[in-house]
Order: C-alpha cells, then structure tokens, then sequence
C-alpha cells in the first residue's frame, strides 16, 4: 500500500479554522470548560454550606445559656461568703436554721447531720434551700450575639436570675436514665437500646447477607442436583428460577420504603412470633417485657431492611476480585470452595466490611420502622437482654424534639451530636478496618 | 455420585500425554471448534497456532477442562489422558487440573508473599509434609522456573512486587508445585518484552525434559523456534467454526507446509 500525498481536500478547505482564527477558537472553547468547571464547584460548595448549616443548627441548640434562679441567695445564708469556704458546724447551722424541724428530722434518720462532711451538707443545702432553677434557656447565637436584649429582658421577668453558659452535652447526659426533668434527663437507655441494636443486627445480617451474596455470584449457576436423573433436573430447576428472582429484585427489595419493612416485622416478628420474640418460649420472663416489642424484633427488622444492601454490596465486591485470580486457582486443582475461601473472599473483604458497616450505620439512625414495631418512648430501664423493652437515640430524639420545653429541645440537639458521634465512629470503624485489612494482605 | 480416578499406574501404551479425539466445543448454540483431533506427545512441546478467533485458547482450555468455568460451554468428544476420557460424566475437574496445569496469557499471581503462592498449589491439594519439606518443595518449584536466584532473599515479598516476567515465571513455578504431567500455556509471553520472552522459552526447553507441554502463541516465530510439533487451527469461513487445518513436526510445517492456507499463514499472508 504506498501513501498519497496528502493534498488539502477541496471540501473541507475553509471549513476548519486557520491561523489566528485556531488561536480563538481554542481559547473559547477553554473558556467554555472553565464556566463548567466553576459551576461544578459551586455544586461542591452548595454542599458544603448545607453541611455547616447543619452542624451549625445543633450546636447552636445543644450549647447556650441559662438563666438560673435560686429560691435563696448564697449571700444572703453565709453573709457574704462561699459555701466551700466555710466549715462543717457552720453548714449544720445554715442547715438548721433554714429547713423545717421535719425535713431535718429526715435528714437526721438517713444520716445524722453531724456525722456528714461538708460536700455532703453543701449537695443538701443546694437542693433543699438555694434550689437552682432554670427559668429561661438561650441558643448559642442568642447567648453570644444577643446579650444585652437577654439581660434586659431577665432584668425585667426573673431579676434575680442568673445567666450562665450550658453545654447540654456533658458526661452526666450520657450516663442518666431518661427523665420527665430536662435538666436531669439523660440518653443512657436509648444509648444502649442503639448498641444492642446494633450488635444483634450485625450479628444476623452480615453472616446471612454475605452468605447470599457469595452463593449469588459464584453458584448461582452451578447445577447441585444430578442433571441427569428427571427428580434432578427439575430441582435444579427450582432453585435456579428462585434464585434469578432473588438477584433479579435485590435492588427493588433495598427500594422499599423502611415503614414497610416497619410493617413486615410488626406483623411477623411482634405478631406472629411473639412467643419467640417475647422471650416466653425460652422462658425468659422479664417484668419489662412488653409482648415482641422486644430488641430482638426490632433487630430481626433492622436486618430485613439491611439485608439487600449488605448482599448489594458483598456482591460488588466479590464481583471486583478479578477472575484471572479465580482461574488460577482453580487451574491448580482447587475445588470451588477451597477458592472462594482462600482467594475470592480476603481479597473481597475489605469491601464487604465497608459496605456492610455503612449500610449498618445507616440503619441506626432508621426511626420509622422501629416506631412501627414499638419502640418504647418512655422507659428508664436499661436492656438487659434480647427480650427486653427497649428504646434508641433516634426515636429518643423524636419524642425530645415534639415537646414544647426549650430545654427538651436542647437536650434533643445534645442527643443528635451523641448519635452522630456514635454513626462517625462506626464509619471510621469502616475505614479504618478497611486500610488494616489492605495492608495486611500482601499487595 | 461414584468418582472414577486418573489410573497413576497407567502405564503408556500411547505416545501421546494426551490425545483429542472428534472434540467439538460449543458455546451455548455456536460451535467454535468442530472435528479436532490430534496428540500431544510426551515430553514434547506442542504449539497451537492459527489467527484470531480460530478456537487455539478455546481447545487449549478444554484440556484442563478450564471451559467449564464457562457458562453454556459444552465439549463433545473424547479427551484422552492417562487412557481416560477427562470428559467422562464421573471424572471430576478437580482431579484433571492437577495433573494439567495451566498458565495464562496475564501473569496473575496471588496477591499473597512469593513463598505462599507457590505453596497454595500443594496445600490445596492435602499436603502432608512438614513446613522444612514445604520450603524444600518451593525452593524446587523455584528452581524449576529458574526464578529461585532472583527471589530466595525475598520469599516473603510480595507476588506482585516483581516484574511482568518474573510474575510469569512465578506462575508456571507455582503450576510445577503441584507436580503436573502436562503444562497448558495460553500465550504465556503476549505481555512480556523479548528480553523475559526469551527466559520463559529457554524454561521451556528446560521444562519438557521432565513435562509434556502445550502451548497458544500469536507469534510465529515463537512458535518455530520453540516448538516441536505445530497444530494450525483456521476458522472456517461458512459455519465461523474452527477447525484444524494441518499439524505435524513444528519443522515439517514451516518448511515444506501441505496445505496452500498453512503457507499463506506462515509466510505472513493473511491472518
């Protein structure tokens, strides 16, 4: 084949631009990417506003001021000086003279007044006679930006009130039972209700999830029965048809809504399994049982939701060890399993992990479907078992949020940043576990 | 389900480590091989030649029975090894790719340290020997690949640390650890520069004192330099299937090719 020389071609000279005109027209054409580029960014942007307005909203809640009002000024009971300054008999005294001959003498028959020690006798003077009251709460903003309206106005209402900064988040919040008293409630119970929760759903999804997804990719087409005897044939005819509906639906099965699958495990687990659910089959008759409205219900529910999301992505991951690994396995006369549990599998791990934690983490923070299979909204016992009643931040947080205290509303804000803490560290769990699984496999 | 065994005390009567005989495979309703016959002989290197699309990897794979892997793919005909017929409905597949080892045309070693993914072969398949009898055996395996100078103070290195042609000498290495009778190379040096090439061709004439083996080249001259028989497949124009167009001493066919379509191939006609 010899090559003609290259004439410029009749019908396309002047159609294509030349000299200068090249020099504009790439310039344009750059400048049009550019626009693109910018609007992409603001995209990003857009994002990232989105995500501060949010955390901006809690923590505007959760932190703030207070106005507390005591019955009784300090001042006024020592003359001038702080409690922690003064001596045990003094504090007796202050005691004594200021509470009412019975109240001392309930005092006295828990423990006599003498024979306690001044922190002692300081928590009882506070509670008995100062008794801090919380009149009005600020959000941060307020509490920062509008200070002097807030004086104004507690100068007017509560005068004797003070105003002072409250972090609603703190150490006690976290380990106090629930409580009608904002100031004293706290997430204890539905902090365990989620970690049990979330403990028992991992346990039942992930070996069951994982296990689908293995058998999906690597035997679906497998034949397990004789294909040539007829009884044979028609078996394997059954679980290929079953299966292909499987895999076939999975993505429609991790579409549907969560409340429906709220439904399903009311009707199944609560229902029609109570005696197991309920714990009475086992014999386990807890007086805070409250028939299958137990944490293995909600469990056995929060499983179903996650289910298709975990053989979703064990799937993908399995799909993503490469087939060339596979073959040479197999060509060195490993059997099926002997691959799939020495190759296919640590190399998918990773991410059969990551997405199995994520989709976990994102079924933690699922309110609808746990309300439908009762949740307790008020309980202030903790779980002790799979067959006790229970309750989780999220729905916790609902019932804070519905009430029209500004108190409860800040502790609500205070819950959220404790469950969001909670889902970051399992997604950092995720990654984490990931890179450790990466790097020890040999790459 | 009663599973019939490779004879290991078969003794040959053939001179041929394995034979294929009518073979025809199919993949679902197409048949991509028709009416393939012909011997592998003992300790011998046998190269499958032809252009692309005309079954070579296709026939080669069926050796180990490596296309059951395959979804629809089907093999009619007999496959001959050790006086048994691998196809045999009671011959399990398992049992045929120990004795018939494979090496791909992408160097696809374990991403597991070099010691281990010569020591898988044996490990899958019940080793009974001690941890200084594995060492020995993988040092062998090594040896074997004329791989053991470069890595011996790196086993624990990883598999996929070394270069395209060590990775490949470290698969027909881990191939030999589980003591085939006959290698399958699907053109084992398509991604290797001529340099590694080279090495695994010398291996190769080192290796068939003690295998039988089998190899799928595009390059022709791989193919003469390296090979003592030929088999050259062409795809028939009417059916798309393909089918074997002569084979004979690797030398035979190059010289003095009976077929008018062989000379065409070799000489860089068409293909």
């Amino acid at each position: 084949m010899s090559a003609e020389p290259l004439t410029p071609l009749s019908a396309s000279t002047g159609r294509l631009p030349q000299g200068e005109e090249v020099k504009q027209n790439v310039a344009s054409r750059q400048q049009r990417g550019k626009l693109w580029q910018a609007s992409l960014l603001f995209s990003v942007f857009v994002g990232l506003l989105v995500l501060l307005l949010l955390a901006w909203n809690i923590v505007n809640d959760a932190f703030g001021g207070i106005a507390v009002q005591e019955a009784v000024e300090v001042e006024a009971l020592t003359g001038g000086r702080e409690l922690e300054e003064l001596a045990q008999p003094e504090l007796v005294a202050i005691l004594e003279e200021n509470l009412r001959s019975r109240v001392l003498g309930n005092l006295n028959r828990e423990q006599p007044l003498a024979e306690r020690d001044a922190e002692n006798l300081i928590e009882v003077i506070l509670f008995e006679i100062i008794k801090p009251e919380v009149v009005a709460t600020f959000s941060l903003y307020d509490y920062l930006f509008n200070r002097a309206e807030i004086e104004a106005q507690l100068a007017q209402d509560f005068p004797r009130a003070e105003l002072e900064f409250k972090s609603w988040l703190r150490w006690d919040f976290i380990v106090n039972p629930m409580s009608s008293n904002p100031i004293f409630a706290g997430v204890r119970t539905a902090l365990l209700g989620t970690l049990w929760l979330l403990v028992l759903t991992i346990l039942i999804s992930f070996p069951l999830g994982l296990g689908a997804a293995i058998y999906l990719e690597e035997y679906q087409s497998d034949k397990i029965f004789d294909e040539r005897k007829p009884v044979g044939r028609f078996f394997n005819r059954v679980i290929e048809r079953s299966t292909s509906i499987i895999s076939t639906n999975i993505y429609n099965l991790s579409g549907v809504p969560s409340i429906i699958y709220g439904m399903l495990g009311l009707a199944i687990f609560v229902r029609a399994l109570e005696a197991f659910t309920s714990g009475s089959f086992f014999g386990a008759n807890e007086g805070t049982t409250a028939n299958g409205r137990t944490i293995i219900s909600a469990a056995l529910t929060m499983s179903l939701l996650v289910l298709p999301v975990v053989i979703i992505s064990s799937q993908e991951a399995i799909k993503a060890v490469p087939s060339t690994l596979r073959q040479a396995s197999l060509g060195l006369g490993a059997t099926k399993w002997q691959t799939i549990w020495k190759i296919v599998l640590p190399n998918a791990l990773p991410g059969i992990l990551t997405g199995t934690i994520l989709a976990i983490s994102r079924a933690i923070g699922e309110t609808a479907p746990l309300i439908v299979v009762g949740a307790s909204t008020f309980i202030v016992t903790d779980p002790t078992s799979i067959f006790s009643k229970f309750t989780v931040l999220p729905i916790q947080i609902y019932n804070w949020t519905s009430r029209p205290q500004d108190e409860f509303r800040a502790i609500a804000a205070a819950a959220i940043i404790t469950l969001l803490i909670l889902l970051l560290s399992l997604n950092a769990t995720a990654i984490l576990l990931r890179n450790y699984l990466r790097s020890r496999r040999v790459s | 389900m009663a599973m019939k065994a490779i004879d290991p005390q078969y003794t040959a009567d053939s001179k041929y480590a394995l034979e294929v005989r009518n073979v025809d495979i199919y993949y679902s309703a197409f048949r991509a091989v028709k009416n393939c016959s012909f011997g592998m002989e003992r300790n011998k290197i046998t190269a499958l030649i032809g252009p692309s699309g005309c079954g070579k990897s296709t026939v080669l794979r069926s050796l180990n029975r490596m296309n059951d892997l395959i979804a629809g793919a089907r093999t009619e005909g007999e496959v001959l090894y050790r006086g048994q017929n691998l196809y045999d409905p009671d011959i399990d597949a398992v049992q045929v790719r120990r004795s018939i080892g494979m090496v791909f045309q992408k160097a696809n070693p374990f991403p597991k340290s070099i010691y281990d993914n010569i020591a898988y072969g044996p490990r899958v398949n019940g080793w009974k020997g001690s941890k200084a009898e594995m060492d020995e055996l993988v040092e062998r395996a090594l040896r074997g690949a004329v791989l053991w100078d470069e890595v011996k103070d790196d086993l624990k290195k990883s598999g996929l640390a070394i270069s395209g042609g060590q990775q490949q000498r470290l698969c027909i290495a881990r191939a030999l650890a589980v003591e085939p009778e006959v290698i399958l190379m699907d053109e084992p040096c398509s991604a290797l520069d001529p340099i590694s090439t080279l090495k695994i061709e010398e291996l190769m004439f080192e290796l068939r004192q003690r295998y039988s083996i089998v190899i799928v080249t595009h390059n022709m001259q791989q193919a003469a330099r390296a090979s003592d028989n030929t088999v050259f497949f062409l795809m028939d124009k009417e059916d798309r299937a393909g089918q074997i167009v002569e084979y004979g001493p690797t030398e035979q066919i190059f010289q003095s090719p009976k077929d008018e379509r062989t000379e065409q191939y070799i000489s860089g006609r068409f293909g």
